[in-house]
């Protein structure tokens, strides 16, 4: 249970929210004609025959479309339908051809499933809650009205005209912007896990309705209000927010909430009215005569299962069961990216624990600081395994494996390589060790005498000279022994 | 000799391979006919470049040893419904004025491949709805029929594919398209004497065909005999990846299969067709097609579809629910007309455009449409009709446990005039009666011509098939045809 509240004059209030989430279905094609889909091109660049509603044309499912929101319900364990029917929603606007959207009002593909989110994902001791998504149905979307090319007249752009989307309904088990934003992120997640939706909310590829309402503790749902179209996992934690502040304030105030869309404003940070339920469309949904009944065979349903890779809350499992630590296994599996190149690693027989640190602090860190992100690393795997090798085996102190990495970011050289031409590799001969000690010894008889008359702390000192002489290459745990034997050595004699 | 242009399909087909004549010649023929027929309106384009290239095709191939194809030297009437590339199409409703199409439907598409020429676009119901092609917003096609009572009253060639009926009728063309939502090949080809065939719903690509009622619009071929019909459709047909509801089937040769020997074939007559104040002459025909029937060696069982009366009210509400919907995008934005009324938003350009694009019969469609599917209502009726439309299939389904095909009459009465109905869109509805059922169940049915009433005029005679039996269909239409005798034609007055 969440304890988020708000405080209004007349006590604490709850906030119930729900989302629909519109993620467009990666795919090359529209789900109804063979046009494409890719994002900023020309303007009616990417329109088909159907796309445009010309006379006569007709709409044929794509069947990549259908697998994939398919595979969408399966990673979230819904009930997959074997039998669904595609509706018309009419209407009429300039961007929407055929007067009608095809959507699934009545029989959807996928029916009820479940996310699992936490609430708060940087404390793997956070308590988890459940969100119940009530079904995903795939729906056409429209085109793009351009209001700025013409004193006088609006454009029109048919590009997204017909590109495939899935709705994915949430029950409305969110209690706070928290929890709505993690609700969100997760099921990006998966959908990038998945691969049937890129999750890039700036391009519209994910956007969100929002609705919300608020109730005193243990009261019934209020009249709730649906933001449309919110475009940010912030945007959408800041409706939530805004709007439950908003409908306290109109509740308090003697007001009533109107069953409305509403819009999100965010250079003010506010919901604003756009239209209230009396001028709300009548739809007139009716089955789809255009086209026959969805029927999923078995062999096609297998398929879509077999082909389901490992989800986040599976990967995070096993990754804790290697070893590491619950923190770095969440924050590895939060993005796809992340856990397909860590997966690499880990394939290429690196310790586990030991590449979790070094890949969430090492590479995230060099990431972070050169503003580029995993999927465009310059350090592969393959490369990071090289590194860690190196670690592991003693060739390289912690220390220096920092240098060699820096060295690998800027030039893309492998690990070994950079070791060989930069001569950064540790050293463990203890000859040569023993011949700097005695330098440094002989160089510094008076720290060596206040050592031995009992400053244990100048111990250091030596450490650090040593490892400075030898260019940092020395292995630090045969230069302490050494030191310990050649400072002790005088004491005895 | 006879004249190029009293030669069916079958006969041009047949005299172009065997170099009796030249395709161009017949192509030719039927050019001037159609030039001379203005009086009828069947024509709204005429294409003689098109038959003259199909011609010259047929004619090259035969020159040079090839094997023609079936159609080669066939020229045909294509009903304005058809997209045809480069080739105004209207479906002969303002709205649609200026819109050339860059593309080819399938159906007319699979007729130039087999080597038919086009000799036009024919004049049809604005949008396919309507009986008589008093709704064409260019003017009704005129029936070549007249009554023989010396008035000269001009007669409905039944609708929608009323410019099919009249120019295959007036030797215009030997056959033409024709697409059925409800009866629209086989009212008019009872009205005007010819055959016509609507197959199994899916045999025919709807796709590049101008959608009407999408789970009910059928194309079908229209010509002078059953086996002409055969040969058309059979061109026609077959499967197309790009309209999800064409069935996955290879076409069956129905040409070939043709015979009119019936034997053991059990022909359903349903009790429920007798209606009331139906035409004497009308119930005689069925009686007189019944025998010619037992003739051909059918036995005859009564067979009851208890439904029937209901398929009419069902019909007009799924019918309009989904024009209501298929028809929203004309809407002036993206072809044909577009009003903008100085200053006008966007929704007073979708009001002016649809106000003045389209026509009233349209209009009270779209508007029956929008009503039934509206909050409130729409489980009233669409709903409602949706079950009805269930029972009406079930009711063929369980006929089909005692009989093979039905035999029933086309329309409750011959052709009217011009402006007899118009004024009463129900009555003009009830012209249906016969033909809506096996619409609703998707069923294959023909109407072949079975003699004159008494004022001269054609009568048809309806079989109707189980699913995918066109051939059963076709070949008890042969039998009628062949003991019918049915050679009356109209004088030409045009």
């Amino acid at each position: 249970m969440s304890d988020y509240r708000i405080q209004g004059e007349t006590g604490e209030w709850e906030v119930v929210v729900g989302l629909e989430v519109h993620a467009q279905v990666t795919s090359n094609a529209k789900l109804f004609s063979g046009a494409a889909t890719a994002f900023g091109a020309e303007p009616n660049t990417q329109v088909s025959l159907v796309d445009a509603a010309m006379p006569g044309m007709l709409p044929v499912p794509n069947r990549e479309c259908i697998r994939q929101a398919v595979r969408t319900g399966m990673a979230i364990e819904a009930q997959i339908n074997k039998w669904s029917r595609f509706d018309r929603k009419n209407y009429f606007y300039a961007d929407l051809p055929q007067g009608y959207q095809i959507s699934q009002l009545y029989h959807p593909i996928v029916g009820e499933g479940a996310i699992d989110i936490s609430l708060d994902e940087k404390n793997p001791d956070a308590t988890g809650k459940r969100i119940g998504v009530e079904r995903i149905h795939v729906e056409q979307d429209a085109g793009k009205l351009m209001h700025d090319q013409h004193p006088t007249q609006s454009y029109v752009d048919l590009n997204r005209s017909g590109v495939a989307l899935m709705e994915i309904v949430s029950k409305p088990d969110l209690a706070s912007p928290a929890e709505t934003g993690a609700y969100l992120r997760k099921l990006r997640s998966i959908l990038r896990y998945v691969g049937s939706c890129d999750g890039n909310m700036e391009e519209g590829s994910m956007r969100a309705d929002v609705n919300v309402s608020v109730r005193k503790p243990g009261d019934e749902l209020g009249t709730r209000t649906e933001t449309k179209n919110v475009n940010s996992v912030r945007f959408v934690m800041a409706v939530v927010e805004q709007e439950a502040k908003r409908q306290v304030e109109v509740l308090e105030a003697g007001g009533k909430i109107v069953q409305e869309t509403r819009l999100y404003d965010p250079d003010r940070n506010e919901t604003r009215s756009m239209r209230s339920k009396e001028d709300a469309h009548d739809y007139r949904y009716f089955p789809d005569p255009d086209l026959l009944p969805l029927v999923l065979d078995d062999a096609f349903l297998a398929e879509c299962r077999a082909s389901l890779p490992e989800l986040p809350d599976a990967k995070r499992a096993r990754y804790e069961a290697l070893g590491i630590a619950p923190y770095q296994a969440t924050v590895l599996t939060a993005e796809v990216e992340a856990a397909r190149w860590f997966d690499a690693l880990l394939d290429a027989g690196v310790k586990p624990a030991a590449a979790a640190n070094w890949t969430t602090s090492e590479l995230f860190g060099a990431l972070n600081r050169t503003g580029r992100d995993i999927g465009n690393s310059p350090v592969s795997p393959a490369q990071a395994a090289e590194l860690l090798g190196l670690i592991a085996d003693g060739t390289l102190s912690g220390s220096l494996a920092k240098q060699v990495f820096e060295v690998m970011l800027e030039t893309g050289d492998g690990a070994a390589k950079v070791v060989e031409d930069r001569g950064l590799k540790q050293t463990s001969d203890t000859g040569a060790i023993e011949a700097v000690i005695a330098e440094v010894m002989a160089a510094n008889a008076d720290k060596v005498a206040d050592y031995r008359g009992g400053k244990d702390k100048l111990f250091g000192f030596f450490v650090g000279q040593t490892m400075k002489a030898m260019g940092g290459k020395a292995n630090p745990a045969v230069v302490n022994e050494l030191l310990k034997t050649a400072l002790g050595e005088s004491v005895a004699s | 000799m006879t004249e190029l242009t009293d030669l069916g399909v079958a006969g041009i087909r047949d005299g172009v391979r065997d170099g009796s004549f030249t395709a161009r010649e017949v192509a030719d023929a039927f050019i001037v006919k159609v030039s001379q027929a203005k009086a009828l309106n069947a024509f709204l384009v005429e294409t003689p470049e098109h038959a003259i290239a199909a011609a010259t095709a047929a004619d090259t191939a035969r020159e040079a040893g090839e094997t023609l194809k079936p159609l080669a030297g066939v020229p045909i009437g294509m009903k304005d419904l058809f997209c045809t590339k480069g080739v105004a199409t209207t479906a002969a409703s303002h709205i649609l004025e200026g819109f050339t199409p860059t593309y080819e439907s399938t159906v007319s598409q699979n007729l130039w491949d087999a080597g038919a020429g086009m000799l036009g676009k024919l004049n049809m119901d604005q949008f396919a709805m309507g009986s008589s092609n008093e709704t064409s917003a260019f003017g009704n096609v005129i029936s070549p029929w007249k009554r023989n009572d010396g008035g000269n009253a001009s007669l409905a060639p039944g609708g929608s594919s009323g410019g099919s009926s009249s120019a295959v009728a007036a030797r215009l063309c030997p056959g033409a398209t024709g697409t059925d939502t409800g009866g629209s090949i086989r009212q008019p080809a009872a009205f005007t004497g010819i055959s016509g065939i609507k197959p199994t719903y899916g045999r025919c690509s709807r796709w590049g065909t101008i959608a009407f009622a999408s789970s009910l619009d059928q194309a079908g071929p229209m010509a002078r005999d059953v086996k002409d019909c055969a040969i058309l459709l059979e061109a026609m047909a077959g499967f197309d990846a790009k309209d999800g509801t064409s069935l996955q089937l290879d076409v069956p040769k129905w040409e070939a299969g043709l015979s009119a020997n019936l034997n053991g074939l059990r022909v359903g007559i349903p009790k429920e067709y007798r209606v009331d104040g139906m035409p004497e002459e009308i119930e005689a025909l069925w009686q007189q097609g019944i025998d010619w029937l037992k003739d051909a060696g059918a036995t005859i069982v009564e067979v009851s579809l208890p439904h029937t009366k209901y398929a009419l009210p069902a019909y007009y509400i799924i019918a309009p629910a989904e024009a209501s919907s298929n028809l929203a995008r004309y809407d002036g934005v993206r072809y044909g007309i577009r009003d903008l009324p100085t200053g006008a938003g966007l929704q007073d350009m979708y009001a002016a455009t649809r106000a003045d694009g389209f026509g009233p019969e349209v209009k009270r469609r779209i508007m029956i449409g929008t009503y039934v599917l509206s909050a409130g209502f729409y489980d009233a009726y669409y709903t409602q009709a949706q079950k009805v439309r269930t029972l009406i299939a079930r009711d063929f389904e369980k006929a089909w446990e005692t009989c093979d095909v039905l035999l029933t009459p086309t329309a409750p009465s011959a052709a009217f005039a011009l402006g007899e109905k118009s004024a009463d869109p129900i009555a003009m509805y009830l012209n249906d009666v016969f033909t809506v059922p096996s619409s609703l169940a998707g069923l294959p049915a023909m109407s072949v011509p079975g003699g004159l009433d008494k004022q001269g005029l054609p009568l048809g005679l309806q079989i109707i098939g189980k699913p995918l039996d066109e051939q059963g269909v076709l070949n008890a239409g042969l039998a009628i045809e062949q003991r019918a005798g049915f050679t009356a034609r109209p004088e030409a007055w045009w």
